[in-house]
């Protein structure tokens, strides 16, 4: 079991490696001043405080998607809706707060909950399609961002669109729905905590829940979760549900930490890095942060590369790629492992515990 | 509505279907291709973004089209290449290795158009070129017809032509063979002395030559130039056409025209008081509602399977 | 007699660790039919895998026709002459026969094109030359068995096998088609063929093979003239002792019915019956064994009664309760356990560790959680008790399943089985392909929950087992009950295998035992 730690933990080194340094190689091909950039991309969100805030602030929507991902995958339920669900997830938290006027702290737990309910809502469509006809979430969660982000823009324009406004968006969120600021001198808002508590709750939930427990095993093996008598489609339907809610809620989340009205009109992509945060920390809920302020940290040191440098920041999305391709490719570094696994049986391998399943 | 129906079989609207259906049905074939080696490409989506832009960037260099569209399709074949390297060598699962190839095709158009042109989003400092249209001999003539089929552009007909050839390739074909024998048992295909992972190679590469032309119609003749994230999911409603289809050419053809017509009559729907959210909705709501027709269709013979057999 | 080839010091290492191979030395000579003889797991299959270019071996040589070769691909061993009939035949159903057998050496067309004609008539040549009859044009999906595997062989003869491997060629064919097969293969030989016969049936053995290699736990036990080598010699050979596996148990005491099957059927996509109109009883304290040659529709038989698949007509009672349309968990809450035919698609979550595979039937249960919460605690020791009451030997209740060798992952699926208090215990094929001391294990554990007075109701392919534990005894044949026998002891073996082939068949009224008439 550590032995297989250790092959995982090699492997995403690895990747990360292989993915920086590709791009050190772009940096070094398309910019005037390869050095400086280097130091901005690197050591950029560590040079204040505002910026290691922007790391934070960047990493709390990513742990909301990472878990909604990992709780999906982990089910094997390829449903990539996190986008969607993300998005309908502020616009519901959008219309409660513009609609109804609830008391400071019980208004934006509310409008939250609102928005892991519209979130909910959405997945739960690939989710019943899957459940009960067998039509594959892949293609109809990509489906329903697309129909979830018009939808919300439909909802948005109709019903909450400040005329005023100069540019499209909604009115002004009321004051006592907004997430406080938890860092002086931040935008660092009280998300972060919801999150770490998202974390510790998706893992109960995993690691400690009968459903977690029956989620799990038919991730691993779904005809032996069927064959030991756990109701399999419903847990095709309710991982799926669960994905949409905390993406909705990670939505929510973020509009009420980070901005003073509803102001996307177009999907914002963390749905999308949520996979590649799953990916990362093999679903594994508490490694979601981790590697949520990883790619924060990527994504913050490239937008300050960008700003004084030639080097445009999109080029996180190639590092991205590369990490997410070798994280998950299998071969990596499976020569060394089976050279080791060999040279330890032969040595110790009495001949009487050999034998095959299948001769 | 009398108007919603007078544009609907006007002879524009169907001009406008076959436009709207070139890339999907390119995408569709890609991804047939690859699911009957057993492989499913759903890189096709960030295959076709990042052939449009190298089609842009390659013609507004070499001020050719023809070279752009070289260039996207070569470019839709190195993506295919390297999907099917992570995939087949490194045993990257292949939908997440897909996942990848779309993230990075999402970012990396806008990181290389903004190093190449200094543009941000939309190719607007480059003078790329579009391909010509093709008025076709005596059909041009034609009345209703030839407003509706001729004067295309011309990967509108390549389109069109690609269905017959990769029926051709599929079951007239040695490789169409090994491809189907791949697809439906490796381990015979294997025991044969096939190279499997060679032919999945080859029907991952043609998918991405496919994605390709998708890509460069995109930014060569469906519009002129290259902007962030414009082929809109059209590489997932590729996969959809696909099993639609049933996996096959002309199945698939049909099914292309389908979302096709959905995408014109979103257009088509614009002009009228329908809010233009609902109407940018409805090729994906088509999508969904053709998955849902196909596994109940799919259901319901397995239930009849039952049926008879409580005879 | 020439040696044609020989295979020296191979050892092969499988990736999670069992060895398959070790230091094995294997020839055979032109013209000869030379079987490979070994148990399930004895690393037959993947000696001829590594010949046939499907394996590589960590170590070892192989020498064909006096030259050292390298057979990294099934299509090295093609060109070579080797040519390999599986087990589970390597044909592409949807297409046709003669597409099938061109693959990888189509003709063509215009250099471009596939060209169908040449191909029909490649195969009507190829299956003149040898005298196998087959349709060309016939798709392979509405084959028999016994054609897929003519298919096959033809397949090897159109590229030229000089050597054919056939790995276990008869287990799934009828006698008839086993006999044909055999004149089939003499045929072959007598024009010249060599060839290597994998099987752990003694008697085709003897009446086929000119020599044998004998394995056994990976290791090659000799080399032997057949007709020099006695049955019970190659048996003690084969198993390392002469333990014949005997239980020791008293005569049954059964009680109340506690299984009661009445008319079922089930009739497959096709159509066609997969089980007829079955009709049976098993007692509390009972095992009723239920023999037949596999694919007799015992399988489906046993998916029906432990929920996992539905029956197209007839009823199931456990316990006197109708469970013929009930969910797999309300037929495990009747006190059912099941020991799954597959272990590794079934029995166990292969990358689950062997604490979460030793729960999923009770993971839900009341004592094992306080509110939403899981009683993880409790839980783990549970595991640890079944680790050490079942003796899985492992490092942990941590360890990945598929770590395990064969008889311990068994260990796992018996150990979560048999500890739930099970009334009623559906085994099927509890001990193919483990270990002897997994299982005599398993049969022990076996005999003492019946005599606490479980209903067993034993499904296996090995007619020793069968035999030795049954209390009562059925025959399958072609999803009907052909025999019923109210006292296994007093079954003769010739005679079971009469009814297992459907040679003989029983009158209803001689079964009337089976419902307790």
């Amino acid at each position: 079991m550590n032995k297989k730690i250790l092959f995982e933990a090699m492997r995403t080194l690895v990747a990360i490696g292989v993915a920086l340094l590709l791009a050190f190689i772009i940096i070094f091909t398309v910019s005037e001043d390869p050095g400086y950039a280097l130091q901005r991309f690197l050591l950029g969100p560590l040079s204040s405080l505002r910026n290691f805030g922007n790391v934070l602030e960047m990493a709390i929507p990513l742990v909301f998607t990472g878990l909604a991902i990992s709780v999906m995958f982990t089910a094997k339920q390829f449903n990539l809706g996190a986008e969607g669900g993300f998005f309908i997830g502020a616009v519901g938290a959008t219309a409660l707060a513009l609609s109804f006027e609830l008391p400071p702290i019980i208004m934006p737990i509310v409008a939250i909950l609102c928005g892991g309910i519209a979130g909910g809502l959405g997945n739960a469509i690939p989710a019943l399609l899957k459940s009960k006809l067998d039509a594959s979430e892949l293609v109809s969660s990509l489906m329903m961002n697309y129909i979830l982000f018009w939808l919300g823009i439909f909802i948005i324009n109709n019903y909450f669109r400040d005329a005023q406004a100069g540019a499209m968006a909604s009115h002004r969120l009321p004051e006592q729905v907004k997430l406080i600021r938890v860092l002086e001198g931040t935008r660092v808002h009280f998300g972060i905590f919801i999150a770490l508590l998202m974390v510790i709750l998706v893992y109960l939930f995993l690691y400690r829940s009968r459903w977690g427990y029956a989620l799990r095993m038919v991730g691993l093996n779904i005809r032996f979760a069927e064959y030991s008598g756990i109701n399999t489609k419903s847990v095709v339907l309710y991982s799926q549900i669960i994905g949409g809610i905390i993406a909705g809620m990670g939505g929510a989340v973020e509009l009420l930490g980070m901005y003073t009205r509803f102001t996307w009109f177009q999907l914002p992509g963390y749905g999308w890095d949520g996979i590649i945060v799953a990916i990362m920390a093999r679903n594994n809920p508490l490694l979601i942060p981790v590697f949520a302020f990883f790619l924060g940290y990527l994504r913050i040191g490239a937008d300050l590369m960008s700003r004084v440098t030639d080097v445009p920041s999109e080029v996180v999305a190639i590092i991205q790629g590369i990490m997410i391709m070798l994280v998950t490719a299998e071969r990596l570094l499976a020569g060394w492992r089976h050279r080791m696994i060999v040279k330890e049986k032969m040595q110790n391998q009495p001949i009487d515990e050999g034998g095959v399943q299948n001769g | 509505m009398a108007d919603l129906l007078d544009i609907i079989f006007s002879t524009s609207f169907g001009y406008a279907v076959l436009r709207v259906t070139t890339p999907i049905l390119f995408a569709t074939l890609g991804a047939l291709i690859s699911i009957k080696a057993g492989v499913v490409n759903i890189s096709m989506e960030g295959t076709m973004l990042t052939a449009a832009l190298t089609g842009v960037v390659v013609s507004a260099f070499t001020g050719s089209g023809m070279a752009g569209v070289v260039a996207a399709v070569l470019a839709g074949m190195l993506l295919g290449l390297m999907l099917a390297y992570f995939a087949l060598n490194l045993k990257t699962d292949i939908i997440l290795a897909a996942i990848a190839i779309n993230l990075m095709a999402s970012g990396g158009t806008v990181f290389a158009l903004y190093v190449i042109s200094g543009d941000r989003g939309i190719s607007s400092s480059l003078a790329s070129k579009v391909l010509p249209k093709i008025q076709i001999p005596i059909i041009h003539q034609i009345p209703v017809v030839g407003s509706v089929l001729s004067n295309h552009n011309i990967l509108t007909y390549v389109a069109l032509l690609s269905v017959i050839v990769v029926y051709v390739l599929i079951y007239k074909t040695p490789l169409g063979l090994r491809i189907r024998a791949v697809g439906e048992n490796a381990h015979a295909a294997d025991s044969v002395g096939i190279s499997v992972i060679k032919t999945q190679y080859i029907a991952l590469i043609m998918s991405g030559a496919f994605a390709g032309f998708g890509g460069a119609f995109m930014s060569m003749g469906y519009v002129s130039w290259f902007s962030t994230n414009m082929t809109a999911g059209r590489g997932f409603i590729a996969l959809a056409a696909e099993a639609l289809g049933m996996g096959r050419p002309f199945g698939v053809l049909l099914t292309s025209l389908l979302f096709g017509t959905a995408d014109a009559l979103a257009n088509a729907l614009q002009a009228f008081r329908i809010p233009s959210e609902f109407v940018q909705m409805v090729p994906y709501v088509v999508t969904i509602l053709g998955l849902v027709i196909y596994a109940k269709r799919r259901q319901s013979m397995a239930q009849k399977h039952k049926s008879e057999d409580r005879v | 007699m020439d040696e044609i080839l020989s295979m020296k010091g191979i050892t092969k290492v499988y990736p999670n660790g069992i060895v398959a191979n070790k230091e094995v030395d294997f020839s055979v000579q032109k013209g000869e039919i030379h079987a490979i003889m070994g148990e399930n797991g004895a690393g037959k299959s993947t000696l001829m895998k590594i010949l046939f270019g499907m394996e590589q071996p960590e170590e070892g040589e192989i020498h064909y026709k006096g030259k050292k070769v390298t057979l990294n691909s099934p299509s090295v061993a093609i060109d070579y002459g080797i040519g390999m009939v599986h087990q589970h035949f390597m044909l592409v159903p949807s297409l046709t026969v003669a597409e099938n057998m061109v693959l990888g050496i189509e003709p063509k067309r215009n250099n471009v094109f596939f060209d169908f004609d040449k191909a029909v008539r490649m195969v009507e040549e190829v299956s003149k030359t040898y005298n196998l009859d087959i349709d060309p044009n016939a798709v392979v999906l509405d084959l028999a068995v016994g054609k897929k595997q003519k298919i096959e062989i033809l397949k090897a003869l159109l590229r030229g096998a000089e050597i054919l491997i056939l790995d276990e060629p008869t287990a799934v064919l009828t006698p008839q088609e086993t006999k044909e097969l055999f004149e089939e293969l003499i045929n072959l030989k007598n024009k010249g063929l060599t060839i290597i016969f994998i099987s752990h049936k003694l008697k085709e053995i003897k009446q086929i093979t000119d020599r044998l290699t004998i394995l056994r736990n990976g290791r090659s036990m000799g080399v032997y003239d057949t007709k020099d080598i006695s049955e019970q010699e190659i048996s003690r050979l084969m198993v390392g002792r002469d333990v014949i596996l005997t239980v020791n148990k008293t005569d049954a005491i059964p009680g109340d019915t506690v299984l009661k099957i009445e008319d079922l059927s089930f009739y497959d996509k096709g159509n066609k019956p997969v089980v007829k109109d079955l009709s049976f009883r098993l007692r509390k304290g009972e095992i009723l064994g239920i023999a037949g040659v596999e694919g007799n529709g015992q399988g489906e038989l046993v998916e029906m009664i432990t929920g996992l698949k539905k029956a197209s007509k007839g009823k199931i009672f456990i316990n006197d309760q109708e469970a013929t349309k009930l969910s797999v968990k309300n037929i495990r809450n009747l006190k059912t356990s099941h020991i799954p035919e597959d272990r590794m698609v079934y029995g166990v979550a292969a990358e689950g560790t062997i604490g979460e595979n030793l729960i999923s039937d009770r993971y839900d249960y009341p004592v094992y959680n306080t509110g939403l919460i899981q009683r993880v605690k409790d839980l783990v020791q549970k595991s640890n008790e079944l680790i050490d009451d079942y003796s899985i030997k492992c490092d942990g209740h941590t360890q990945q399943v598929n770590m395990l060798s064969g008889g311990n992952i068994q260990k796992v699926v018996v150990a979560r089985e048999f500890s739930s208090d099970p009334e009623l215990i559906i085994a099927d094929q509890p001990t193919r392909g483990i270990d002897v001391g997994s299982t005599e294990f398993i049969r022990n554990k076996l005999v003492e929950l019946r005599d606490e007075g479980t209903a067993i109701l034993l499904v296996s392919a090995d007619l020793n087992e069968v035999m030795e534990l049954s209390d009562s005894l059925m025959v399958m044949y072609e999803g009907e009950m052909a025999a019923y026998f109210e006292d296994a002891s007093k079954v003769d073996e010739m005679e079971l295998g009469m009814y297992m082939l459907g040679l003989k068949k029983m009158e209803v009224k001689e079964m009337g035992g089976a419902l307790g008439e």
